[in-house]
């Protein structure tokens, strides 16, 4: 079937498998290799992705269920330049073998869109569905505590 | 190559339900795992995502209507959800993380039928009422037999899902939802209860409702142990026999994730563990 | 000063705008994709392989044993594990027929078109049935490698002792779950030499494995590391298994070949952590002296040796902790049963051998009635103290600092006592660890493999890194640069990191044992030292003065009666004028190391590290669940060349450590594994960790760069004994089989 997506702010037309799994229409027909397969069953969360301002997993998403919709991903967080988010991952060494880092960045993001202000524990609960097995999420949390706090300055 | 339906009325859903035999989507939260498992999706897919109709939360008299596209998230942030039944609240954040609450809906958790749902044991124990509807038109299905064996249902091939009709918690209940998972998020349930009590000032239970998940073929409610409790008086040897009564009226099995012996203990601390706070 | 800084990760950028290529991200319009078919059962004959005539076979391309071209073996200690089976399957997921086809679709469907019928052996699945020979799978006795340790006379100090305390130990397989699966795309080219691209450790271990299979000369084998997702071990012998099947199926269909694993696969078919049944027997004065210890180690190796011996030893090495001891007896066997062979995995022993150590210590504490951190300081290695092989710790030894500081840190003494009375249905605890391991190869596996590396000034004024060492998340990148930058005097941006590529690259040895940091680290200051020079020579005939009197620092270059030089300009020019500078360096010992592999005495490794853990937890007395709610760590990893990095090491390994000791289980039946996919193999979320205190202390270590020694394995050693201890003091349960699951804890109150 023919698929119209917008990607990042750019209009795609795509012609697919209407259960093509968005994750592979992004990876394999747009070429947007940085949202990553890290299960294929909803649990890692490396997919994630957003689709019109929410967050999901997109090997979860027969690529038929979004037609017509706003999908970012990872290389939609930042233009030139960084967002703040990404900027404080590299700050705080948030990032060890980065697998699991474009997912839990949408996820984050995802976080500090609805509150800008969160706590720790929040934050916890927000990356809840990304497995990280690298950096015992420490410093994926300060990263997101900073970029929260950059926000508000 | 898959068929898919993508339908936005009820009727176009019902006339494909009618005239092929179709595996229905939502949120896809369950079925798309096929693709990671090694089994092919089936050939022939209803898409019923787009039914905005079926995303509707409404209070109607002494009830709550939840359409069954209605996702977790949405029920985690609805005021009248919240105030009307704290517990579904409780049971759709354990269900997942966030990426799975935003896609995953109500109304796959009741279709899917795993006896580890985890909204499930809340609605068996509100009683809730089932919402069905086909060409036929609609009818109502009791939450308590909906299910006629491990993920069986009494749904026929040409009906759907529409949504439940949840009696609104009353002022003088408490109710409570027990999820023990595998790990803090993103668990699978070991064994998963809701309670619903009336509990008077005498320590009398007026009322009580119990429903279990993960301690059988399907979800189901502690009939023997309601029967025990009902009327009774709370105190320390009834709280003891209803741990008994409640840990053996359950048929738990040995699994990958726990054992029965672990299932029966923990259910019967878990009763305890609710009526003690009386 | 460019080390000691938490300077930012140098692939930092990458990683977060999602640039950065694994090697799933790779393509190319010619590639086909490659798939495996494996054993259904756990030992037996193949009897048939039927290829269903309802398949059109012509388009795909099938691999078997015999096209092979030289050996049909994985390259490694033993050669006895073939890389496709031919008659007889000893695992369950034992690799038998390999499929390329132009789509993975194609290839998967033709997997489902073959059927292979077996004639079913006895299978041996646990030590236990191996030792007893259930089925014969490795010689005839099923034992892979034995060891044994002996220092002063057990068996007279155990007569003079006072107690005497016997336990006994036993932890199970542990999954590495790297979140990015194994994965490689091998390209044969028309001359037959082989490249093979992807997600690894070891790029050597891949050359060497390739060369033997194909027999093939250095030069016609290229092995090159994409960005890799995560290793912690699993990828250092394995990928060599799957860059040989590509590479098979590559040479055959004549394409460019991509074999990524889905996650079951993966799970099912890769190595693990090795499981260990381990008994204590102690003997001790009445104050808790330690007298004599025997210890008995057993290893479940799995179907192939692989790298088991070598686990092996680390594991019998650290048997006893970082406590003296003069009478030791210690026996360490690795058996083979039918199930995948069990590898690498960060701690290679030595989280095994720990776990079973320091709840051996806890149980002698609790059976004298004296306090563990009493038990501990009493017996606990110091400068100048003779270890279980009888090596002389000459220097670098922060066992005092590391348990003192975690001990005022968690104000370990007081929250032991009060935790001790519970007062209601949660109970809390407080549990501790203390702990070294071993840093690069043990004996003398470093003399043996002599890592080379060298730096290379190129036609930019920049300094160019060339190792094999590789970047699997763990800093080696950055870590290199800050290392090279400041023995040159000069700024990070000045230094870069060469392609992981062996045509480009010497052999620094693999990327294990924490072995980086310390070992090749070292090697590539050496190199560094020697560029140097090198340009300072250059430099003094330029200006005409002598070499002692060229400096550089901060980016310049001064000389008496000159103004002083830009580094990167001067550089610029050396390479103009005599072409590209390259430098090398390579490992040399330590002085006066000695290590006798016969009776495996003597210095076991240049230097150990130390650490201690403070773990706390609550544990829910209606569910038997545990949460953990306080860890504190200080390890003693000499100096740590970037904190932050340092930390964020620890951090990750504390993780993996508490997920060992508290939910990670690889459930079995008949050989074959069920819960092989994350929603049921449970590692923990950010959620099942609370936030964690990570002390580094730094006791430097003489012969490493800037005193920097083993950092990577170091704290997935203590992580599970301190959580379990933790729970013991919480409920009194004294759990001896890890994880601790609330069904061990609920069974363990029920035995009490």
């Amino acid at each position: 079937m023919s698929v119209q997506l917008n990607i990042n702010n750019k209009d795609y037309v795509v012609e697919v498998a209407p259960m093509k799994r968005l994750l592979d229409v992004l990876r394999e027909d747009i070429g947007l290799t940085g949202t990553k397969e890290g299960c294929g069953e909803g649990e890692c969360g490396a997919c994630s992705v957003f689709i019109d301002g929410s967050v999901v997993n997109s090997c979860l998403v027969p690529v038929c269920q979004t037609n017509g919709s706003k999908i970012t991903t990872v290389e939609g967080l930042s233009n030139n330049e960084l967002s703040k988010l990404q900027q404080a991952f590299i700050d705080c060494n948030a990032a060890q073998c980065g697998i699991c880092i474009p997912g839990m960045l949408i996820a984050a993001q995802a976080l500090l869109d609805l509150n800008p202000n969160p706590s720790r524990g929040e934050i916890r609960e927000a990356i809840a569905g990304n497995l990280c097995r690298c950096t015992g999420y420490m410093k994926i949390v300060d990263a997101i505590e900073i970029a929260a706090t950059a926000n508000k300055g | 190559m898959n068929t898919v339906y993508s339908v936005k009325e009820l009727n176009e859903a019902y006339k494909i339900l009618s005239q092929e035999s179709v595996k229905v989507i939502a949120g896809g939260t369950d079925l798309m795992v096929f693709y990671s498992s090694g089994l092919s999706l089936p050939k022939k897919i209803l898409d019923i995502w787009q039914l905005n109709e079926l995303r509707n939360i409404n209070e109607e008299g002494d009830y709550l209507k939840i359409g069954s596209l209605c996702t977790y998230t949405q029920l985690i942030n609805d005021e009248r959800v919240k105030h009307f039944a704290p517990c579904l609240v409780s049971a759709s954040k354990t269900i997942g993380a966030v990426q799975i609450q935003n896609r995953g809906t109500l109304g796959g958790n009741i279709v899917n039928g795993s006896p580890a749902g985890d909204s499930l044991p809340v609605l068996a124990a509100f009683d809730v009422k089932l919402e069905i509807g086909s060409l036929n038109g609609i009818r109502q299905v009791p939450f308590n037999s909906f299910y006629t064996g491990y993920r069986q249902t009494v749904l026929a091939e040409n009906e759907l899902l529409l949504g439940i009709l949840l009696p609104k918690q009353k002022d003088r209940e408490k109710s409570e939802f027990y999820k023990v998972g595998t790990r803090a998020a993103q668990a699978i349930s070991k064994v998963v209860i809701a309670f619903r009590a009336i509990v008077n000032a005498e320590k009398k239970i007026e009322f009580i409702a119990i429903g279990l998940g993960s301690v059988a073929p399907t979800v189901i409610r502690a009939t023997k142990t309601e029967t025990l409790l009902n009327g009774a008086e709370i105190t320390f040897d009834l709280i003891e026999q209803a741990r008994v009564q409640l840990s053996q009226e359950i048929v738990p099995i040995d699994d990958i994730r726990s054992t029965e012996h672990y299932r029966r203990v923990v259910t019967g601390n878990l009763i305890a563990k609710f009526l003690r706070v009386f | 000063m460019a080390v000691g800084k938490s300077i930012t990760r140098t692939e930092g950028r990458d990683k977060v705008t999602g640039k950065a290529k694994y090697i799933d991200d790779y393509t190319c319009p010619d590639m086909w994709y490659g798939k495996t078919l494996r054993s259904e059962i756990a030992h037996g004959r193949i009897i048939s392989i039927n290829f269903s005539d309802s398949f059109d076979w012509s388009q795909v391309v099938v691999v078997d044993y015999k096209d092979i071209p030289v050996k049909n073996l994985v390259a490694l200690i033993f050669d006895d594990q073939p890389l496709l089976a031919e008659s007889v399957v000893k695992h369950v997921g034992e690799p038998i027929i390999l499929i390329a086809a132009p789509s993975k679709e194609l290839a998967e469907r033709a997997i489902k078109n073959i059927e292979i019928t077996y004639e079913a052996f006895p299978a041996a699945l646990s030590i236990e049935e191996s030792l007893s020979v259930k089925a014969k799978i490795f010689g005839d006795d099923n034992i892979f490698k034995h060891y044994t340790i002996t220092r002063g006379s057990v068996a007279d100090a155990f007569q003079s002792a006072e107690i005497v305390v016997e336990g006994s130990y036993f932890v199970g397989h542990q999954e590495q779950l790297y979140i990015e699966t194994n994965g490689v795309i091998a390209t044969t080219k028309k001359d037959g030499s082989i490249i093979i691209q992807g997600s690894m450790q070891c790029p050597y271990y891949i050359h060497r494995a390739i060369k033997e299979i194909f027999g093939l000369s250095d030069e016609q084998v290229v092995v090159i590391q994409t960005v890799t997702g995560g290793g912690f071990g699993g990828k250092e012998d394995f990928p060599s298994v799957v860059a040989g099947h590509a590479a098979l199926l590559s040479r055959k269909c004549g394409h460019p070949v991509k074999i990524v694993y889905e996650r079951g696969e993966d799970f099912a078919a890769s190595t693990k952590r090795h499981p260990a049944l381990i008994k204590h027997r102690t003997g001790l004065t009445r104050d808790g002296q330690l007298l004599a210890t025997e210890v008995d180690i057993t290893f479940d190796g799995g179907a192939y040796c692989t790298l088991s011996p070598v686990v092996l030893s680390r594991g019998v090495i650290h048997a006893i902790g970082p406590y003296k001891c003069p009478n030791v007896k210690i026996n360490g066997s690795v058996v083979a049963t039918n199930t995948p062979p069990n590898g690498a995995f960060r701690g290679f022993g030595v989280p095994q051998a720990c776990f079973a150590g320091e709840m051996h210590m806890e149980k002698i504490a609790k059976t004298l009635g004296i306090s563990s951190v009493e038990l501990r300081r009493k017996n606990m290695l110091r400068e100048g103290d003779i270890t279980s092989t009888g090596q002389k710790l000459l220097y670098s030894v922060g066992t005092q600092e590391v348990l003192d500081t975690v001990i005022e840190r968690s104000d370990y003494l007081s929250r032991v006592e009060e935790y001790k009375n519970p007062s209601d249905n949660k109970c809390r605890g407080i549990g501790l660890s203390f702990f070294y391991h071993g840093g690069g190869f043990t004996g003398s596996g470093e003399e043996k493999i002599k890592g080379k590396a060298a730096v290379e000034l190129d036609t930019h004024g920049q300094v160019k890194i060339l190792t094999a060492s590789t970047e699997i998340g763990q800093g080696t990148k950055t870590i290199f640069r800050q290392i090279v930058a400041e023995e040159l005097g000069i700024s990070l941006d000045s230094v870069i990191f060469g392609d992981t590529d062996t045509s480009k690259v010497p052999d620094s040895g693999p990327t294990v044992a924490s072995r980086t940091c310390m070992v090749v680290g070292k090697v590539i200051q050496m190199a560094a030292a020697n560029l140097k020079n090198e340009i300072k020579k250059l430099v003094a005939q330029k200006v005409n003065c002598d070499i002692s009197q060229v400096e550089i620092a901060n980016g310049q270059i001064s000389c008496p009666d000159v103004e002083k030089l830009s580094f990167t300009q001067t550089a610029i020019e050396c390479v103009k004028e005599h072409g590209e500078i390259k430098t090398m360096a390579q490992y040399s010992s330590p002085p006066g190391i000695k290590w006798d592999e016969i009776n495996y005495t003597g210095d076991a490794y240049p230097v150990f590290s130390y650490g201690a853990d403070v773990v706390e937890v609550e544990v829910d007395m209606d569910t038997y669940e545990v949460k953990i709610t306080k860890v504190i760590t200080a390890s003693d990893i000499g100096k740590a060349i970037n904190p932050a990095m340092a930390e964020g090491q620890i951090e990750g390994g504390m993780v993996q450590a508490l997920g060992y000791g508290l939910c990670e289980e690889v459930v079995w039946r008949d050989g074959k594994i069920l819960n092989n996919r994350f929603t049921n193999y449970i590692i923990p979320t950010a959620l099942d960790i609370p936030e964690m205190e990570t002390i580094l202390v730094e006791k430097p270590y003489p012969y490493g760069p800037y005193g920097a020694k083993g950092l990577g394995e170091l704290p997935m050693d203590g992580g599970a004994p301190a959580l379990v201890a933790a729970i013991a003091n919480a409920t009194g349960a004294f759990i001896t089989e890890i994880p601790a699951t609330p069904e061990r804890i609920l069974a363990a109150l029920e035995a009490k």
